[in-house]
């Protein structure tokens, strides 16, 4: 999100509108008001609301309204001490913990917990009384109050970039703990920390209200938006306005705070995860309700399980245009065929098998001319039996498993899931079905494995989890998104043979996506080349390197360095005329 | 003349001893590759060459000087070590400029810069990965992960290292990148007299670039030698693996 775009949306106009009302009242209100708010007019006194004056008036006739824009000068100021001394404070704090030796920092956040576990009123009172009340001593308590929590924030954020490779790079050529401080992560935690401290000065004004109203802040004659509330809710009953008037200046301020922290809210990233949701939700349905999935009936000879025509995949971008990353790409799946989708980063094949599975979010504008999932027509809503029948047949495998698995739950409960919703299934069936799927994939002592989280599962044995997870259901078609791409290359093996027995023993049709084409080409029956949103070229897998004619198929095969390379020679890179559209810098060697 | 040399290190995270006792040999001017599966105890090597962990035992050893531990002479001895880190995406600072995270690296080579030498070298540093100097001022968002990856190389380099260590650097990388990069690195081994510790898991690419190999298992080195003596002839049932399950181009992968 630009600068821009955050000001012109609604949160933005509100909190720049509200910024400068303000301060003009903090800069301007005392001189344009003061007269009408300090000068005692005995017979005025008492009034109740009138146009003259629209809270009324006090106990020696000053026009309330007056007071509570003269008081926004204090009454923000305060804050916005209060604030600083928080923000400071904890910033160094949480700095300074991050670097200190391993024992030290664990007794600094201890105490950091410990005055976090103390009730932050406590806290100001103790220092009032120990200060004598004054509106400086609240302001000091205040801030010095909310420093634990500002520090824990700090602390937080600050280990979490501490532990990037970028500052790792630069303790590796000689930077001191302090530049790392200054250079990589105040920069890089400042955005989140100015959100919170806007946010936190809303709470310290209400806390600042409350102290005057107690008495503990601001002192007569002195006065701010607290110490007119104290004064007005004495008359409540007779002048409502001489209370509610400083309470409705407390509320818009706060607003204000808020809008203001909303709009330096970084909301980037939040379309990504909008689709992780969706793919989440569709590998592990949480819908209770709706029809058992029944048996569909076996497919006619020559039908296939899958097939999309004409797909195109644009997304909106920054300045209201769009982009189409897949191009008009047809795709017809047979049942149990193995079909390899091969292409870099950017070449639409990911995006391809995501609309096959019907699994796009919202911000994807998606054209076909036709696209079935045994014999569900796709392009319409889709019935709750229909959800049903792709939450069985449809196995997805991503390349993460550790973000595609729920962290939350135990593997027996998201293996659970698909016989237990859709196939109707009473728990004790349920969960022998998924130890049995979980034995299938190769995991020894399937039962214990059950109730763990996928956290005690290694790389590997998530990835067999989540092809366990498919084969859960009756999967007709199983896609795997780059399954072995983080994983090495014996994990790799023994992953893909999972992989293929699962395929023999139900029959599935598989959508294989990767980058390594030789990969691809040792595990699929018909390979797809896809570049720039286009399928370039289809293959025979076993014939790929005798029977590829377009140009990028063939460069995609003479860059991958094999177990033959000629070590002597520079590897051929793919011709920048020849390159992806997003990969044309790259290889311009 | 050995650019570095590891002696019987061991590295321990608590009780879990994850580098057992490996001696390495980077001889100057080759490269040394070293496979293994994750966890296996790569990158912890790596780690603890150039200082960001604490070896439990055993000695680095940069140009014949002791480069492991505290003390001047050690410090230096580090800063001729560079390395290469996998992920370009978090290896750089995203809210500086490449080239500042370039001038900033400039320190480890030991010499004082004026203004104006430090930006004549990070461009210098830019056009020897083959980017554009005049995209310095952009931060790592402009660019791709195969660009990323040249301007972390960039600045490995501004070190003016004598051992450049590559920790998985094209794992992240798409191949056709994988290629361009891979070439970049011999190509400045033999321009820069660069002597290379390589990492990866990828015996294919490793094989590539890699003048003697050391298999590593359960953090101890299990075989080594020359590239291809060794593939050619494997002694280890472990080595034999994981040739093994390398994926070839048209042939079908037995199952498991």
């Amino acid at each position: 999100m630009t600068w821009r775009s955050r000001l012109v949306s609604p949160a933005g106009i509100a909190a720049a509108v509200g910024v400068l009302l303000f301060l003009f009242l903090a800069i301007a209100g005392p001189a344009l008001f003061v007269a009408a708010a300090e000068t005692s007019n005995v017979p005025a006194r008492l009034l109740p609301p009138s146009l003259a004056h629209p809270f009324g008036t006090d106990d020696l006739g000053r026009d309330i309204f007056a007071r509570v824009l003269v008081a926004a000068r204090v009454s923000l100021l305060l804050t916005l001490g209060a604030t600083v001394v928080s923000t400071v404070g904890g910033i160094a704090y949480g700095l300074i913990a991050v670097i200190l030796p391993r024992h030290v920092r664990r007794l600094a956040t201890g105490f950091l917990d410990v005055l976090l576990a103390f009730p932050w009123l406590l806290m100001v009172l103790f220092f009032t009384v120990i200060w004598s009340a004054s509106a400086m001593t609240a302001m000091f308590a205040i801030g010095i109050a909310g420093i634990p929590f500002m520090a824990r924030l700090v602390y937080n954020l600050a280990s979490s970039v501490s532990g990037r490779d970028y500052v790792r790079a630069a303790r590796v050529v000689g930077v001191g703990p302090f530049g790392i401080l200054v250079r990589h992560i105040l920069p890089n935690i400042a955005n989140p920390l100015f959100v919170n401290a806007a946010a936190t000065a809303s709470v310290t004004l209400l806390s600042f209200a409350g102290l005057s109203f107690l008495g503990l802040g601001v002192q007569a004659p002195e006065y701010d938006w607290g110490r007119l509330l104290q004064d007005g809710v004495t008359r409540i009953y007779v002048n409502p306005l001489a209370a509610i008037g400083p309470g409705i200046a407390v509320v818009l301020a706060g607003l204000v705070f808020t809008f203001v922290s909303e709009t330096l809210a970084d909301t980037r990233g939040g379309g990504r995860s909008a689709v992780a949701r969706r793919a989440l939700g569709a590998v592990a349905p949480t819908r209770r309700s709706g029809a058992a999935a029944i048996a569909r009936p076996a497919l006619a000879a020559g039908e296939p399980v899958a097939e999309i025509a004409d797909l195109r995949v644009a997304f909106g971008t920054a300045d209201g245009g769009e982009v189409e990353r897949v191009r008009g790409v047809g795709l017809r799946i047979l049942p149990g065929e193995v079909v390899g989708i091969v292409g870099e980063s950017g070449s639409g094949k990911s995006l391809t098998a995501m609309a096959l599975a019907g699994l796009l979010g919202a911000d994807a504008r998606i054209t076909t001319s036709s696209h079935t999932f045994d014999g569900i027509d796709m392009t319409r809503p889709l019935t709750a039996a229909d959800r049903s029948t792709l939450g069985v047949e449809l196995g997805m495998v991503f390349q993460d498993p550790l973000t595609s698995l729920n962290p939350a739950l135990t593997i027996g409960r998201q293996l659970t899931e698909v016989p237990e919703v859709h196939l109707k299934m009473p728990r004790a069936k349920a969960r022998e079905h998924a130890a049995a799927a979980l034995e299938a994939v190769g995991i020894a002592d399937a039962r214990r494995r059950l109730s763990q989280y996928p956290h005690q599962f290694s790389g590997g044995m998530r990835q067999r989890a989540m092809i366990g997870q498919a084969l859960t259901g009756r999967p007709k078609l199983i896609i795997a998104d780059e399954p072995t791409t983080a994983l090495d290359v014996t994990v790799q093996r023994q992953v893909m043979g999972v992989l293929r027995r699962a395929q023999r023993d139900t029959g599935a049709a598989i959508v294989f996506i990767s980058h390594d084409i030789a990969l691809v080409s040792a595990f699929c029956d018909r390979v797809l080349v896809m570049k720039d949103g286009l399928i370039v070229e289809e293959l025979d897998a076993q014939r790929l390197r005798e029977d590829a004619t377009h140009p990028y198929s063939r460069a995609l095969i003479a860059c991958l360095p094999d177990m033959t390379s000629d070590r002597t020679q520079p590897l051929p890179v793919i011709p920048p005329e020849l390159a992806a559209a997003a990969l044309a810098e790259e290889v311009g060697v | 003349m050995n650019a570095l040399e590891i002696d019987r290190l061991s590295v321990r995270y608590g009780r879990t001893t994850v580098v057992d006792d490996v001696s390495l040999v980077v001889p100057a001017g080759r490269t040394l590759g070293l496979v293994g599966e994750s966890g296996s105890g790569k990158s912890t090597i790596a780690a603890a060459a150039v200082g960001l962990v604490a070896p439990a035992a055993g000695e680095v050893r940069v140009g014949g000087v002791v480069a492991s531990g505290g003390g001047k002479a050690a410090r230096e001895a580090r800063r001729r070590l560079q390395l290469v880190f996998q992920d370009p995406f978090s290896a750089l600072d995203p809210r500086m400029s490449i080239g500042d995270s370039i001038a900033e690296a400039l320190r480890a080579s030991g010499r004082a810069f004026s203004r104006d030498a430090r930006v004549a070298r990070v461009r210098e540093l830019l056009t020897l990965v083959h980017l554009d100097p005049d995209r310095a001022g952009d931060t790592p968002a402009a660019f791709s992960g195969g660009q990323r990856q040249r301007v972390t190389i960039a600045r490995a380099l501004a070190g003016e290292p004598s051992v450049l260590i590559a920790d998985e650097i094209t794992s992240a990388l798409d191949v056709s990148v994988q290629g361009a990069i891979l070439n970049l690195l011999r190509e400045l081994q033999e321009n820069l007299g660069l002597s290379m510790l390589f990492i990866s898991h990828n015996l294919a690419v490793v094989r590539y670039i890699s003048d003697e190999i050391a298999v590593m298992r359960h953090g101890r080195i299990v075989e080594s030698g020359p590239t291809e003596q060794l593939l050619a002839a494997p002694t280890e049932p472990y080595t034999l693996d994981l040739l093994d399950a390398v994926p070839v181009l048209g042939v079908r992968m037995a199952a498991e």
